[in-house]
C-alpha cells in the first residue's frame, strides 16, 4: 500500500526511473494475486472426509489417567503419628523421640501457645470464609504482620495461609517475563515453582559458589552492553535461602551484598529454615551476619518451622511489600489464615521476643549432636554445627538411587524401632532441577523439658551403635 | 419457562435451556406447568437433565454500556491529569518510593503497570480488605476505618460497626460459628494435638486425624478414596501438574479460577481455551484436537483433561455436566471437577453438583473440592479411584514439600461433615442444606422480581448484581455499609471491563428478616442509583415461582 502511494506521487512527478516502474508494476500484480489467492490455513487438511475423522477419533487411546504405582513404592505407605507430634510421638504404634518434625523451638505443645489459640477459637470460630479482600481480614491478621514486622525490624509484613504458596507466590509477582533471576542450585521445591510461574529467564549457579555467581553476572553485563535499552527494562534478583533446606548449610551474605551493589541486582532471600534459629534475637541470617535488613529487598519465611504455625510471612519495606497485596496469587485469591492459627503464631512470637536465651540453647545443642554424629562409618553429616536440620548421606552409593534409598529405609526403621524417629528426607525425582542424592534428615529441638540430657545419652548410645554395625 | 416474551424479544440475549425428561412421574410435567407455550432453544438432548435448568445471562441496554465507557474514560483522563501534576511536584506523592541507595537500580514496576491501581482502585479502594473482629457468621461486626487522605492511608477509630449483616463471606452453610457445644471436640483436639504440624505427609506429618478425615471424604463423596491438602489453592497448583504434563492437553473453560490456570501453567501441557458452559465450543476442541493432534509434530495427545468448576463463582453458573460427561465419554477425555463453591452448597443432601444433576460421581475422574467455603474450615481434597490417589499420595507436590493440614481445622472439618450426613444423630445437616435451597431460590426471585440484573443459575447461592459502572461499584458499597449491610463488589480485572458487579453469597444461617432487610436496602437503594436494568421486571407468571414446585426433589 505503501509502495503504492510512492509509487504514484513519482509517476505524477515524471521522475520515476524505468526500473522503478516495473518493480512497482511487479509489486500491484503481485499484491492482486494475493489477495484474489485462497486463503492458507495451517492446520487443515482438507483431504480427510468426515469418516475418516470419525475413525481418528474411534481410533485414538489416551494413557491411564495416571500410571499404576507398585504396592511398595517408597513413599506409598506413610508413617501414621498417633496424638500430637511433639518431643516424643508415637510413630506407627511406637513411642519415639521426634527428631524429624522441624519443631526447632519446641512450641508444639507449648500451654500458652495453645491457650492462645483456644482464646481465638472461641471468638473467631475456625475458618476465615473469605480471601483477605473480601471480609477475610481479621483483627489478627493485622496484628500479626505488626508484630512480624516489629519483630524484624522491617516497615511492613504481609502473611500467606500456607508455607509453600509464601515464596511460590512472591518471586512471580515481581519477576515476570523477560527479568533475570540468578538462584542457587540447591534452592528448595517451592522457590523452584514460584521460577517456573514467574516464566522469567533461570540462572544458576553452583552452590555458595560466589566467583560462578560472579562469572553469571559478568556475562549479564557484557550482554546488557550489546543492548543497553533492553537492559534498563530487565530487573534482575538473586533468590538464596538463609539455611538451605537440601544441604545444610548458609549462604554467604556479606559477599552477596557486595556483588548487589556492583551489579545492581536485588536480593530475595528465603529464611524458612534461619528464621527463629540463627541470630542472638533469632532474626535470621540478617541478625546473624550483623546486616542492615533495608539491605534485602524481600525476606520470606514460613511459620511452620519455629512458630509452629501454619502459613508463612514476607517482610521488607512498604516499597516492596504493599505490590503483593494486589498481586501475590496465593493471597488475592485464597481464603486467609485460620485466625486460631495467627493467634497461636503471634503468642509464639511473644515467647521468642520474651526468652532471647532459647536461641543459644537450641545451637549448643545442635552442635553437640553434630559432633556425636561425626566418625560414623558410612554415614556423612551434611550441615553446618549450628543447624538444627541436619543430613546424614551414605558416603558411597549403594549401587543405583534405589538401593541407596532402601538402605536408608532400613536404617530409619531400625532407629524407630529403637525409640529414635528419623526421616528420608523425600524428593520427587522427576521434577526436582538438581536432585539431591539420598540421606536422612534429623530436625533438632530445643528441648524444653529438663530430663533432655538423658535423650541425649541415649541418642549417643544409638549411634555409636551405628558405627560397630555398619 | 420463564418468559415466553424472551423468545420473541429480539435483542435480549436470554441463554435459556429447557430441558425436560420424559422419564418423570407424570404427575410432575403437568402439575408445575413448565412446558406451557415455550419454545425449546434447539437442544436434542433433552433426557440428560431431570429438572429444569435455568440460567439468566441478560445483557444490560446499549447506553449503559456507553455510560460504562464514559465512566471509565473519565476516570483515566482525570489519572493522567493526576499523574501528571504528580510528577511535576503539583500534588503529594504518596506512594511508597524506592530507597535512595537503590535508585539507579532498574524499576521495580513499570509506571504504566500501576496507572490502574494508582488512579481507578484507589479512589474506592475503602470497599476491600474491610477488617472484621468477630466470627464471619450472617452477622458480623466491623472495625471502622476512616481516611484522612482519600484511601491512602487508613486510621482505625477503635470502634466497631455492630452486627453487620454479612452477604460477602463464603458461609454456605453457616458453620462459621463460635457455639461452644458445636465447637467441643475442635477445642478438645486443639489441646490435645496443638496448632502445627512441622513436617510434610510423606516424611512425620500424617497423623491419625487426617487418615480418619480422609475415609470420611471418601464416604462422603461416595468414592473410593480421598486425600487432603491443607490450602485449597495449593490443591489445584500442585496437583495438576503431578496428573497432566508435556504432551498432554487441558482444556480450561473461560472463567476458571486462578489457581487452575496457574496449575495448568504449570503442569508444562498445551492448553486450549472453551467458550463459558459451551458444549459446542468443548466438543469442537476435542474433535479438532484428536483429529489432527498435538500442533506441529502432529503426534496424539496423550491424554486430555477437560478443567470445569461446579458453581463459577463471578457468574454464578452451574457446569452442565451431564453434557461434559456424555462429551467425555465419547471422546475418551477425563474430567477434573472443581468443586469448590458446590461442596455442601447444591445438591439435595449438600453432595455438590454430581448429586445435583443425579449422576454417578465414578462419571467424574477427578473430584476436586475445598473445605473453606461450605465447610468453615480451610483446606482442600482430591477424591476418586484408588489408583489417583495412590498416585498423588506418591508424586503430589504437596505430599512431598509442603506442610500438612493442622489437627484442629481437620476436627472442624471432621464435625461439619458428620453433621451433614447425619452421622451426629441429628438432622441438622439436612435442615442446613434445605435452609440454603430456600434461601437462595427466595433472594433470587425477590431480586428479579425487583428488577435487577442478576447472573447465573436458579440455584446457586452465589448472586452477581450487575452495577456496570465504575462510579456506582464504591456508592453502592458504601451506602449499603451505611445501612450496615457487608457486601462485596468486584470490578476490572476480575470482571470483564463493563460487567462490574456486586456480588451476594447466600447462606444457610440467614434468617428470612436479614434476608428482607437486605432486599429492603437493595430496593431502596437500586431506585436511588438506578441499577434496575432489567427489562422484564415483574414475572408474568407467578404461579411458575410457587415453592411446592421444588418438593418433587428426591
Amino acid at each position: 500500500f505503501v509502495c503504492c502511494i510512492s509509487f504514484w506521487i513519482l509517476f505524477s512527478q515524471g521522475k520515476a526511473p524505468a526500473y522503478h516502474l516495473i518493480l512497482e508494476g511487479i509489486l500491484i500484480l503481485w499484491i492482486i494475486r494475493l489477495i484474489f489467492s485462497k486463503t492458507y490455513k495451517l492446520q487443515e487438511r482438507s483431504d480427510l472426509t468426515p469418516k475418516e475423522k470419525e475413525e481418528l477419533i474411534e481410533e485414538w487411546q489416551p494413557e491411564p489417567l495416571v500410571p499404576p504405582v507398585s504396592k511398595d513404592h517408597p513413599a506409598l505407605n506413610y508413617n501414621i503419628v498417633s496424638g500430637p507430634p511433639t518431643h516424643k510421638i508415637v510413630v506407627n504404634g511406637k513411642e519415639c523421640i521426634n527428631f524429624a518434625s522441624f519443631n526447632f523451638l519446641g512450641l508444639l505443645d507449648n500451654e500458652k501457645v495453645k491457650s492462645a489459640a483456644q482464646a481465638s477459637l472461641k471468638k473467631y470460630g475456625v475458618g476465615t470464609c473469605g480471601p483477605r479482600g473480601f471480609y477475610g481480614t481479621f483483627d489478627v491478621h493485622l496484628e500479626l504482620e505488626d508484630r512480624l514486622a516489629k519483630f524484624m525490624r522491617t516497615e511492613e509484613a504481609i502473611i500467606y495461609s500456607y508455607g509453600f504458596a509464601t515464596i511460590a507466590s512472591a518471586i512471580p509477582a515481581y519477576s515476570k517475563r523477560g527479568d533475570i533471576v540468578f538462584v542457587d542450585e540447591a534452592a528448595c521445591f517451592a522457590i523452584q515453582k514460584g521460577l517456573q510461574a514467574s516464566r522469567s529467564n533461570i540462572k544458576l549457579f553452583k552452590h555458595n559458589d560466589m566467583t560462578d555467581l560472579e562469572r553469571l553476572l559478568k556475562e549479564q553485563e557484557t550482554e546488557d552492553q550489546k543492548n543497553p535499552r533492553k537492559a534498563r527494562v530487565t530487573r534482575r534478583f538473586i533468590v538464596v535461602e538463609g539455611l538451605y533446606m537440601n544441604t545444610g548449610d548458609i549462604c554467604p551474605l556479606p559477599e552477596l551484598i557486595k556483588l548487589k551493589y556492583k551489579y545492581k541486582v536485588r536480593i530475595f532471600l528465603e529464611e524458612s529454615l534461619s528464621f527463629g534459629v540463627l541470630g542472638e534475637h533469632g532474626r535470621g541470617i540478617t541478625e546473624h551476619f550483623g546486616i542492615n535488613i533495608d539491605d534485602i529487598d524481600l525476606i520470606s519465611a514460613n511459620m511452620e518451622n519455629s512458630l509452629a504455625s501454619i502459613g508463612g510471612f514476607c517482610c521488607g519495606r512498604s516499597f516492596i511489600i504493599d505490590h503483593q497485596r494486589l498481586s501475590g496469587q496465593g493471597y488475592c485469591f485464597s481464603a486467609s489464615l485460620p485466625p486460631l492459627l495467627a493467634a497461636a503464631a503471634i503468642e509464639a512470637l511473644n515467647i521468642m521476643e520474651d526468652n532471647p536465651d532459647i536461641f543459644q540453647t537450641l545451637r549448643a545443642k545442635c552442635k553437640r549432636i553434630h559432633r556425636a554424629l561425626q566418625g560414623i562409618s558410612g554415614l556423612r553429616v551434611v550441615g553446618e554445627s549450628f543447624s538444627p536440620a541436619l543430613h546424614l548421606r551414605l558416603e558411597d552409593s549403594y549401587g543405583s538411587r534405589e538401593n541407596d534409598v532402601k538402605l536408608l529405609k532400613r536404617i530409619v526403621d531400625y532407629c524407630v524401632n529403637r525409640g529414635i524417629a528419623l526421616t528420608q528426607a523425600r524428593y520427587l525425582e522427576k521434577e526436582e532441577k538438581c536432585l539431591p542424592s539420598p540421606r536422612t534428615r534429623t530436625g533438632q529441638s530445643c528441648f524444653w523439658i529438663p530430663f533432655s540430657s538423658n535423650y541425649k545419652n541415649k541418642c549417643f548410645t544409638l549411634y555409636s551403635e551405628f558405627h560397630f554395625r555398619y | 419457562m420463564a418468559n415466553p416474551s424472551a423468545v420473541c424479544n429480539g435483542h435480549l440475549h436470554h441463554h435459556h435451556h429447557q430441558k425436560q425428561n420424559n422419564v418423570l412421574k407424570s404427575g410432575v410435567c403437568k402439575k408445575n406447568g413448565i412446558t406451557k407455550g415455550v419454545k425449546k432453544n434447539g437442544v436434542t438432548n433433552g433426557t440428560l437433565y431431570k429438572k429444569t435448568f435455568i440460567e439468566h445471562f441478560e445483557q444490560a441496554p446499549m447506553y449503559v454500556a456507553v455510560l460504562t465507557f464514559v465512566g471509565f474514560g473519565v476516570g483515566t483522563i482525570f489519572g493522567y491529569l493526576r499523574d501528571f501534576m504528580r510528577a511535576w511536584g503539583l500534588e503529594k506523592r504518596n506512594v511508597a518510593q524506592e530507597r535512595e541507595q537503590q535508585k539507579d537500580f532498574v524499576p521495580l514496576y513499570q509506571d504504566f503497570e500501576n496507572f490502574y491501581t494508582r488512579n481507578l482502585y484507589m479512589r474506592i479502594r475503602d470497599n476491600w480488605n474491610r477488617p472484621i473482629c468477630s466470627v464471619p457468621g450472617p452477622q458480623f461486626d466491623l472495625m471502622e476505618r476512616v481516611t484522612d487522605d482519600y484511601n491512602w492511608t487508613f486510621r482505625f477509630t477503635g470502634r466497631t460497626i455492630k452486627n453487620v449483616i454479612n452477604m460477602g463471606s463464603y458461609n454456605y452453610l453457616g458453620f462459621a460459628e463460635t457455639d461452644p457445644n458445636a465447637l467441643k471436640t475442635v477445642t478438645k483436639e486443639l489441646q490435645k494435638y496443638g496448632t502445627g504440624i512441622c513436617s510434610t505427609r510423606q516424611e512425620m506429618g500424617t497423623l491419625d486425624k487426617h487418615v480418619e478425615l480422609e475415609n470420611l471424604v471418601a464416604k462422603f463423596l461416595g468414592v473410593e478414596d480421598a486425600m487432603v491438602f491443607g490450602m485449597g489453592f495449593a490443591t489445584n497448583s500442585m496437583n495438576i501438574p503431578a496428573l497432566v504434563g508435556k504432551g498432554c492437553l487441558i482444556l480450561s473453560d473461560e472463567l476458571n479460577h486462578t489457581s487452575l490456570v496457574l496449575g495448568a501453567r504449570l503442569s508444562g501441557a498445551t492448553i486450549r481455551i472453551f467458550k463459558h458452559n459451551n458444549m459446542q465450543s468443548l466438543e469442537k476442541l476435542l474433535r479438532d484436537a484428536i483429529i489432527y493432534g498435538q500442533p506441529r509434530s502432529r503426534r496424539a495427545w496423550r491424554k486430555i483433561i477437560i478443567l470445569v468448576e461446579g458453581i463459577y463463582s463471578m457468574e454464578g453458573s452451574i457446569v452442565q455436566l451431564p453434557e461434559i460427561v456424555s462429551l467425555k465419554k465419547k471422546y475418551k477425555a477425563y474430567l477434573y471437577l472443581d468443586e469448590a463453591h458446590s461442596i455442601g452448597a447444591v445438591g439435595a443432601t449438600g453432595r455438590g453438583v454430581v448429586e445435583y444433576f443425579g449422576m454417578n460421581p465414578d462419571d467424574v475422574d477427578v473430584l476436586m473440592g475445598t473445605f473453606t467455603k461450605s465447610f468453615g474450615a480451610a483446606g482442600g481434597y482430591i477424591a476418586g479411584k484408588k489408583g489417583l490417589v495412590d498416585f498423588l499420595r506418591t508424586h503430589s507436590h504437596s505430599a512431598v514439600y509442603a506442610t500438612s493440614m493442622c489437627p484442629p481445622v481437620a476436627e472442624q472439618i471432621i464435625r461439619a461433615m458428620k453433621c451433614l450426613m447425619g452421622l451426629d444423630g441429628t438432622t441438622q445437616g439436612l435442615q442446613r442444606v434445605r435452609q440454603l435451597g430456600k434461601n437462595t431460590r427466595y433472594f433470587r426471585r425477590r431480586l428479579h422480581e425487583m428488577g435487577f440484573i442478576i447472573y447465573g443459575n436458579d440455584d446457586s447461592p452465589v448472586v452477581p448484581l450487575l452495577l456496570y459502572m465504575p462510579g456506582k461499584i464504591g456508592a453502592f458499597a458504601r451506602r449499603m455499609l451505611e445501612k450496615n449491610i457487608g457486601v462485596v463488589v468486584v470490578g476490572f480485572p476480575a470482571t470483564p471491563i463493563t460487567e462490574s458487579r456486586a456480588r451476594f453469597c447466600v447462606s444457610a444461617a440467614h434468617t428470612r428478616e436479614m434476608l428482607d432487610t437486605v432486599l429492603n436496602a437493595l430496593d431502596e437503594l437500586g431506585d436511588f442509583l438506578q441499577l434496575k436494568y432489567s427489562r422484564y421486571s415483574k414475572s408474568s407468571h407467578p404461579e411458575l415461582y410457587e415453592e411446592n414446585r421444588f418438593e418433587f426433589e428426591d
